[in-house]
């Protein structure tokens, strides 16, 4: 463990915590472009996250333990899993400590954290977005699982570094397989990260909200880590997906001077995207919610697919 | 090394000790403090010997005993392998901690009476014990009933019930059905040489033909007793119907002699394996799971969703045999240990997560009296213990990292991602899509369990009475204590454990996993190289643990620790009642909807013209109706052929035996002539 | 620089097969025409490529014919049809999509253990496609199957004749010219004949549901 790898991996972690609103803010500026409205500006996320935490928390009588401490629990994994995504190098020491199979325990855990704590209270609202967000849980789970494992057989390696490593060295290789993987992991992380066509960021509309309604008892500080846990995560997916299918310029042990080039190609990708799930978000309309298991089946049928072609094909 | 001594007479005395112990609850059949304060608590301590014993036994090597009793000229044969040493480390740690836990639960004037009670379970533990011991047919069948039976009685304790005797009847006539097979399959084995050792049955060199006709039999018998669809139909009566205590122990334990039973057959007593065996395991074991899983998220009995997360378990386990056979039949020795490590990892994984869970019912059984999960709700806040003891269960058996359940999960998808190795191209198709199914399995636990947990222990009390629930006592927090230690125990420190795992695969396979596993120190579980994969519990359990205490710690630095308490938020409706919450039922709604064809639904729904509507739906089991319903009554109907020679009158029966007399004498071979 | 081909071949070939895959899953006409439109498109593309590697120039012009025929003629013939009949929307399945998709991949198995031995007979650098060739050919029967309207019918015959015409690229390099001629014209006439057809089942029965021909059936 150089000193190198341990300020890259000290970077990366400032880099998510930092960026991770600001790509919020992103999308949500495109939003609003795209509804012909002016928007709330960049910096909104970062205001309302300082705002959150200045304001005391109202806390339900009936709220026990769990649902004080789900908060730190949520944003501590949201937290690892951003640290052990390669964002800007490949060389992280924390990433030995969980490979891509650990990676989506991590986002399970979290998920199995916010529902328990929405069923603590006991309304009838958090107990709909509790059985709802596992709805959507135990689809987009295996299919993202079935993703990474049809990157794991491309890279020979469940360990993201390594798969990244050996997706950026390939002298130009198509991959079918990781087409298949794309369209899936796209639809997931659309489901995931409570985007359009499953469920909208911006209602509070009971039919129709599922992350909303989970954590609709929290109150300042707590909803405070658990918006920024949920700007972590759109960031940490977005990564994962930067990662495997556009994997340049991220930097490698071998060449820490390439740090200087990741920051500003992370940047740019990660605006591209932005922009394009904004795009996506606006063009599409909100799914019933019986639609979205079907959905979500498509994408984990077409991850498995894309594994399937991989061993058909060899690539 | 630990105890000295040979092992294998250590796990005897232990088993004599649980005979004694027995015995002597007959001896105070109705002296309950005796049996509960004293007999219950040692059974726990010999547990915890024969724990140690077989830590021992694991790491030196097989010992013998012949012991003299049964029959003349057909002693008991004995032999404590690496195999058999595992297998009763998991009876040893796990009985240690559910006899403790039932020496607070057992309450007076429950139907058995104690003593008898503490009989019938220390028999259970003692024959389980012996099944794994057993180095000859004779002594494993002789066990494989005691346990049978034992367990039977144990099943119906509160007999008065017609419930769970008929839950009781139901779990006997598979077991015997099973254990027919059993013996068939030893009689294959023992290749007409009518020496029934198992080590006659090593040296046997069958034809494939008779070998997967023994293995058949072996899937059948032992798939029986372990819940293997379409055998499962019992477990989900059985495990409710049995006292709290004794369900963790069939569950937890029982379930694993089956999968001993299978290994021993399949890797152990048959000199060759078929790659289609794997395939058929392979494709058993994710229906099943599969199959358990679904079903558990739709149960409103707490014990019954348990019971079918247990089918969904060893559904995974039957998996991981399939896919060692498969390594192994291709001869890919280094991944067949990897498959069969990740099976015993879990079958020790599996016997702690669902005692521990089973126990925590029992608690909530004894608080409240409440089996069914639309009358509970909140007991968090009554009964915090066994709550957060529930909790690490509930992780563990979800398959989250860093608890117990995700190390096998993991060690079991990497096995999986090997497989492109394989030279049949067929089967380097099917594997991703099994790999793919168990990823499935292992999301749709954490549904079931979010649900088992957030409506037993979160929301608000569904019953007025269920706020006088009380925590569970001292030895029934101790025994989970114990169960949950293990959970996490297991789940932090992989490295540790497969070490001990090593000399079973070593034995059975041939190849060992914990030096490459631990090649990058004992924190880094790495099955076969560091870049291929990784996974360091310790490490992740720290990094999520620091990222809370710097989050807290910042926004207490920063900002400030105000808090205030006030009613939730009732969406503007004042008056927030229990009823509001989700039911069991509406929790399992979804999947309901989207397995459709997986159940069996009955509805009556209202008509408009209803006084008072009443919708019900009932969901049930296809194979109840498809498989057994029909046999019972081809059954049946032959019963009643056989019937009509009952005529009530001696004349007809005289001629029945005249006319059997008449046949024989034809059959005589002189008399033709 | 064949690998570079080979590669440029698999990655069209995945992209018929999940176009194919695509045209299971999706629910409405206009867009089963669009991906059926793509899935020419991408026939198109992976004949030129096998036109260029095996340089055979009457692969060429029968990537032409396909590109003037699948990627805008009978599109274009199938929005008419569409606007005339008035049906853009929903289209009815028998089963629900998860589980075709499932059946899909359980085809898809299928056709490659059945052109496994095929392709390891040819030594053609397009070996690999033909089990995809074969996969697409099965899923859009299938889609002609699970579909009760007539309009996705006739949208999965057109996409089973994609799937054979790829599998003729792949396997022995294109039929000859006279016979792909043929065939593009018996498709074009089918579409024609079809169209009629769609017509007369909707006079009959105010709907185009397949289904009501059932009745046809004397009792």
């Amino acid at each position: 463990m150089s000193l190198s790898s341990i300020f890259s991996q000290f970077l990366a972690i400032v880099a998510a915590l930092l960026l991770a609103p600001l790509l919020m803010g992103w999308v949500n500026q495109w939003r609003a472009w795209f509804g012909n409205r002016s928007g709330a500006g960049l910096l909104q996320p970062y205001r309302m996250l300082h705002k959150l935490f200045h304001k005391e928390s109202v806390v339900a009588e009936s709220a026990s333990p769990l649902f004080r401490f789900a908060p730190y629990v949520i944003f501590g994994c949201m937290l690892l899993a951003s640290a052990i995504v390669p964002t800007l190098s490949t060389d992280l020491p924390l990433a030995p400590a969980a490979d891509a199979i650990a990676l989506v325990g991590l986002f399970a855990l979290a998920r199995i954290f916010i529902s328990l704590a929405a069923m603590d209270i006991g309304t009838a609202f958090g107990t709909l977005g509790a059985r709802r967000e596992m709805l959507i849980g135990f689809l987009a789970e295996p299919a993202l699982l079935t993703v990474l494992f049809t990157a794991s057989l491309i890279g020979q390696s469940t360990s993201l570094s390594t798969i990244v490593e050996t997706l950026a060295h390939k002298q130009f290789a198509i991959h079918p397989s990781l087409a298949f993987a794309g369209i899936a992991f796209t639809f997931v992380s659309f489901a995931e990260n409570a985007r359009v066509p499953v469920d909208n960021p911006a209602t509070h509309l009971e039919l129709t909200m599922i992350h909303e309604a989970l954590i609709l008892e929290y109150s300042g500080r707590h909803l405070a880590l658990i918006e920024w846990a949920a700007a972590l995560k759109l960031f940490a997916y977005s990564c994962i997906g930067l990662a495997l299918f556009f994997p340049w310029g991220i930097a490698e042990a071998q060449a820490p001077l390439a740090m200087l080039f990741a920051l500003p190609a992370l940047v740019f990708k990660l605006a591209t995207g932005g922009f394009l799930l904004a795009l996506i978000e606006t063009l599409s309309a909100k799914m019933r919610i019986f639609r979205v298991p079907e959905f979500l089946a498509t994408a984990f049928l077409l991850a498995v697919i894309g594994m399937l072609t991989h061993i058909l094909l060899g690539a | 090394m630990i105890l000295g001594g040979l092992s294998i007479d250590w796990a005897l005395f232990v088993i004599a000790v649980w005979l004694v112990l027995g015995l002597l609850g007959l001896a105070a059949l109705r002296r309950f403090e005796l049996v509960a304060r004293v007999l219950f608590p040692l059974g726990a301590l010999a547990g915890l010997v024969l724990a140690f014993a077989a830590v021992q036994g694991l790491l030196s090597t097989p010992e013998v005993a012949v012991l003299p009793i049964g029959l003349p000229q057909l002693p008991f044969h004995l032999r404590l392998d690496p195999l058999a040493a595992f297998f009763l480390f998991v009876i040893g740690a796990a009985g240690c901690g559910i006899s403790l836990f039932a020496a607070g639960y057992f309450r007076k004037g429950e139907g058995t009476p104690p003593g008898l009670l503490c009989f019938e379970y220390h028999l259970f533990l003692a024959s389980m014990a012996l099944v794994v011991l057993a180095d000859d047919a004779y002594a494993f069948m002789v066990a494989w009933e005691s346990m049978a039976l034992s367990s039977y009685f144990l099943v119906t304790t509160n007999h008065k019930v017609p419930e769970i005797r008929a839950a009781g009847f139901l779990y006997l006539l598979i077991a015997h059905v099973g254990a027919i097979a059993i013996l068939l399959c030893f009689g294959v084995l023992q290749a007409n040489t009518g020496d029934y050792t198992f080590a006659n049955m090593r040296i046997q060199q069958l034809s494939p033909f008779w070998a997967s006709a023994a293995f058949l039999l072996a899937v059948f018998g032992f798939g029986a007793k372990a819940g293997v669809l379409p055998l499962h139909v019992w477990l989900p009566e059985a495990h409710p119907a049995a006292p709290s205590p004794v369900s963790a122990l069939m569950s937890g334990v029982m379930l694993k002699t089956a999968i001993y039973g299978l290994l021993r057959v399949g890797f152990d007593l048959l000199h060759l394996q078929l790659w289609w065996w794997g395939v058929l395991l392979l494709a058993l074991g994710l229906a099943t799971a599969l199959f358990g899983v679904v079903f558990a998220t739709v149960q409103s009995d707490m014990k019954r969703l348990l019971a079918y997360s247990s089918i969904e378990n060893i559904g995974l386990l039957l998996a991981a045999i399939g896919l060692a056979l498969v390594f192994r039949a291709y001869g890919m020795t280094a991944l067949a240990a990897l498959a069969l490590t990740a099976c015993l990892y879990h079958v020790a994984s599996h016997a702690f997560f669902k005692s521990l869970l089973f126990l925590t019912t029992g608690s909530v059984l004894h608080a409240t009296g409440e089996r069914n999960l639309g009358h509970l709700g909140g007991l968090m806040r009554f009964m915090p213990w066994v709550a957060w003891l529930a909790l690490i269960g509930v992780f563990a058996s979800s398959g989250l990292p860093p608890f117990s359940g995700f190390v096998s999960e993991w060690l079991l998808l990497q096995s999986f991602l090997f497989t492109p190795g394989l030279p049949d191209s067929f089967l380097n198709m099917l594997i991703p899509l099994a790999a793919a199914a168990v990823a499935l399995t292992a999301a749709l636990a954490g549904y079931a369990m979010v649900k088992f947990f957030g409506v037993i222990f979160l929301g608000q009390p569904r019953e007025e009475k269920l706020r006088q629930a009380h925590d569970a006592g001292m030895q029934e927090k101790a025994g989970m204590l114990w169960l949950a230690a293990w959970c996490v125990a297991l789940g932090l420190l992989p490295n540790l454990m497969i070490r001990f795992i090593d000399p079973v695969t070593e034995k059975l396979v041939g190849q060992g996993l914990a030096q490459q596993a631990a090649a990058n120190g004992w924190w880094l579980l790495t099955p076969t190289s560091i870049e291929r994969a990784s996974y360091g519990p310790l490490f992740f359990l720290l990094g999520v643990a620091a990222a809370c205490a710097i989050a807290f710690v910042l926004v207490r630095l920063f900002y400030h620790g105000r808090l205030r308490r006030a009613a939730p938020w009732g969406c503007g409706y004042p008056w927030l009642t229990p009823r509001m919450q989700d039911t069991a039922e509406g929790y399992g709604q979804p999947i309901r909807q989207i397995f459709e064809p997986f159940f069996r639904l009955e509805r009556q729904l209202p008509a408009p013209a209803d006084r008072q509507p009443f919708y019900q739906v009932m969901v049930s089991d296809r194979f109840w109706h498809g498989v057994y319903l029909p046999i019972a009554r081809a059954v049946e109907f032959l019963a009643a052929l056989v019937g009509r020679l009952q005529q009530g009158r001696i004349a007809t029966y005289l001629l029945y035996s005249f006319l059997t007399l008449l046949f024989m004498l034809l059959m005589v071979p002189g008399v033709k002539k | 620089m064949t690998t570079l081909i080979s590669q440029l071949i698999n990655l069209f070939a995945a992209v018929i097969l999940m176009l194919s895959f695509a045209m299971l899953a999706q629910r409405r006409i206009l867009s089963l025409i669009h991906l059926f439109a793509l899935q020419g498109l991408a026939v198109v593309g992976a004949t030129t490529v096998v036109a260029y590697v095996t340089d055979q120039h009457h692969l060429y012009y029968s990537a032409a014919l396909t590109l003037a025929l699948k990627v805008f003629l009978i599109p274009w013939l199938l929005h008419r049809l569409i606007d005339r009949l008035n049906v853009r929307w929903d289209i009815e399945t028998l089963i629900n999509i998860p589980s075709t998709m499932l059946i899909g991949i359980v085809l898809v198995v299928f056709a490659f253990n059945l052109a496994l031995p095929i392709s390891q007979l040819s030594a053609a650098i397009t070996r690999g496609t033909l089990g995809i060739a074969l996969a697409s050919v099965l899923l859009s029967f299938m889609m002609m199957i699970i579909r009760s309207k007539a309009v996705p019918q006739v949208i999965g015959f057109l996409a089973m004749e994609n799937g054979l015409f790829f599998a003729a690229t792949s396997a022995t390099h294109g039929m000859p010219m006279v016979v792909e001629l043929g065939i593009a014209l018996d498709v074009l006439v089918g579409v024609f004949i079809l169209g009629v057809f769609m017509f007369q089942i909707r006079e009959q029965f105010d709907s185009l549901d397949i289904r009501h021909l059932e009745n046809l059936k004397e009792d």
